[in-house]
């Protein structure tokens, strides 16, 4: 079992319903955000091009993050989502170097926090909530290794990128492009 | 909305590594030079340093202490060995490097405080015991010195996602910068010329490495790829070029080079201006590069 998301550029309308969700349903502390929204716009007026993304932890298969966590806080749990143990995590910030997505923050409570993937929700057969409350549809999510979940069927008709994939992680977050 | 910059590392960072770096010095020259029987011509360097390494040690940890945001929890670095994170290796050579320079320093105590007493019999009969193992402990004080002085390097090279960080000439340079700090201390502790003179000597020889593998980071950074090519423009017409060069080269290597030549030429230069000068340009490669690595990032 491998979980995956895509997310569609083209869908996206950048309307943050996938942060305020991700907030109430994670209890995610006032002025932090386990994912966000972010927009790019390239080339020279006339000539240009926006694209919208709706970003997070890539959960990535080979996580620096999960490399360089001193105490194995910072793991790879069911299906290779990331996840970071409140009682191992000393707060040393490693993990928040080592990300090139800058995916992690440090709670108030002194560990580091991160996207879960919603496991809590996923082990439940639900969506992710931030999936769940898309109001473009924009998001899939699901098992990469079952040909027929959501995230398989539309990578499979789709072109998509990844996020800096030079920096070799591996990275499990698709954008359709 | 989002903040581009990372501060996840303020201040305690570049404190640890300056103070580890120092500490890393001490210990390398003091049991090198025990090892090779120059206890009496470098007394400042083999007795009199040692001393001051715990204590160095000692608030450079309690930065690392104040660093972390789980504090309660700190005991967790030392339930586990994780062979792939540089910080687990850190804390554990720390682990080992502490104890034994404050066994090392206590073998050389009566060096400051000639009239000192162990008071509980145990003790000196530790002392003793210990004393029979002067060799041994000198030689783990010359390679964990070593270990310890490229370890704050590695800290920071291993992370890829700041290209300024990434590179592995970090852990030399860092070394490098140490054991300048070193032997810069040992001048200002030492009350002999020729031991002076001859630390002098070694500092120069080290500000010439360093400057080096500084030179060498740029072609380094400057012949790789566009993420690095950025990285590196932070101290080449960036934000941070004046601080770097002017702290850390002009201030920090190259002033008190051309005071220790000075030294060295027979004039008379108060050994204090290139000591602090050293310390500080040692303090502000760590500080100027823990900051500039976090203001360097992927581009996507």
């Amino acid at each position: 079992m491998r979980y995956a998301m895509a997310i569609d550029t083209k869908k996206c309308v950048g309307c943050s319903d996938c942060v305020v969700a991700c907030q109430t349903e994670n209890d995610v502390p006032i002025g932090y955000c386990r994912d966000w929204v972010v927009e790019v716009t390239d080339g020279t007026y006339p000539q240009l091009e926006t694209e919208i993304r709706s970003e997070r932890c890539n959960h990535c298969d080979n996580s620096p993050c999960v490399r360089c966590c001193p105490t194995g806080a910072s793991h790879y749990a069911e299906g290779g989502i990331v996840l970071v143990t409140h009682e191992k995590c000393i707060g040393c910030s490693a993990c928040i170097q080592s990300c090139p997505y800058d995916a992690r923050y440090t709670h108030p409570e002194g560990y580091v926090d991160k996207c879960t993937f919603c496991l809590h929700r996923v082990k439940k057969g639900m969506e992710p909530a931030c999936v769940a409350v898309c109001p473009t549809k924009c998001m899939y999510f699901g098992d990469m290794d079952d040909p027929n979940s959501p995230v398989s069927k539309v990578l499979k008709t789709r072109k998509y990128k990844v996020l800096a994939p030079e920096a070799g992680t591996k990275p499990n977050v698709y954008y359709l492009i | 909305m989002i903040d581009p910059v990372l501060h996840a590392w303020g201040w305690e960072i570049p404190v640890y590594l300056f103070l580890g770096g120092l500490a890393a010095g001490l210990l390398f020259f003091s049991g090198l030079y025990y090892l090779l029987g120059k206890e009496n011509h470098y007394p400042a360097a083999v007795r009199k340093a040692p001393v001051l390494v715990p204590v160095i040690l000692a608030l450079g940890l309690f930065a690392l202490f104040l660093d972390l945001h789980h504090k309660p929890y700190f005991w967790r670095l030392y339930t586990t060995i994780k062979f792939q994170s540089p910080m687990s290796w850190g804390a554990w050579t720390l682990m080992i490097v502490t104890p034994l320079s404050m066994i090392w320093a206590a073998l050389h105590i009566k060096e400051w405080f000639p009239r000192w007493d162990w008071k509980f019999q145990w003790l000196k009969d530790l002392e003793i015991f210990l004393s029979d193992y002067k060799k041994t402990i000198a030689w783990a004080m010359a390679l964990l010195g070593v270990i310890l002085g490229i370890y704050t390097g590695i800290l920071l090279s291993a992370f890829n996602a700041r290209p300024l960080w990434n590179t592995s000439i970090l852990g030399p340079l860092f070394l490098t910068s140490g054991l300048s700090a070193g032997s810069a201390l040992i001048m200002l502790l030492s009350k002999d010329h020729h031991e002076r003179i001859t630390f002098a000597r070694i500092d120069l020889i080290v500000i010439g490495i360093e400057l080096f593998f500084i030179i060498h980071m740029f072609m380094g950074f400057l012949a790789s790829t566009q993420v690095q090519i950025d990285a590196a423009s932070i101290f080449l017409g960036g934000e941070l070029t004046a601080p770097f060069w002017i702290f850390v080269v002009v201030l920090g290597m190259l002033v008190p080079a051309a005071l220790e030549v000075m030294e060295l030429r027979h004039f008379k230069v108060p050994v204090i201006i290139p000591v602090v000068l050293i310390l500080f340009g040692s303090f502000m490669l760590r500080w100027l590069i823990t900051n500039a690595g976090q203001l360097s990032r992927y581009l996507y």
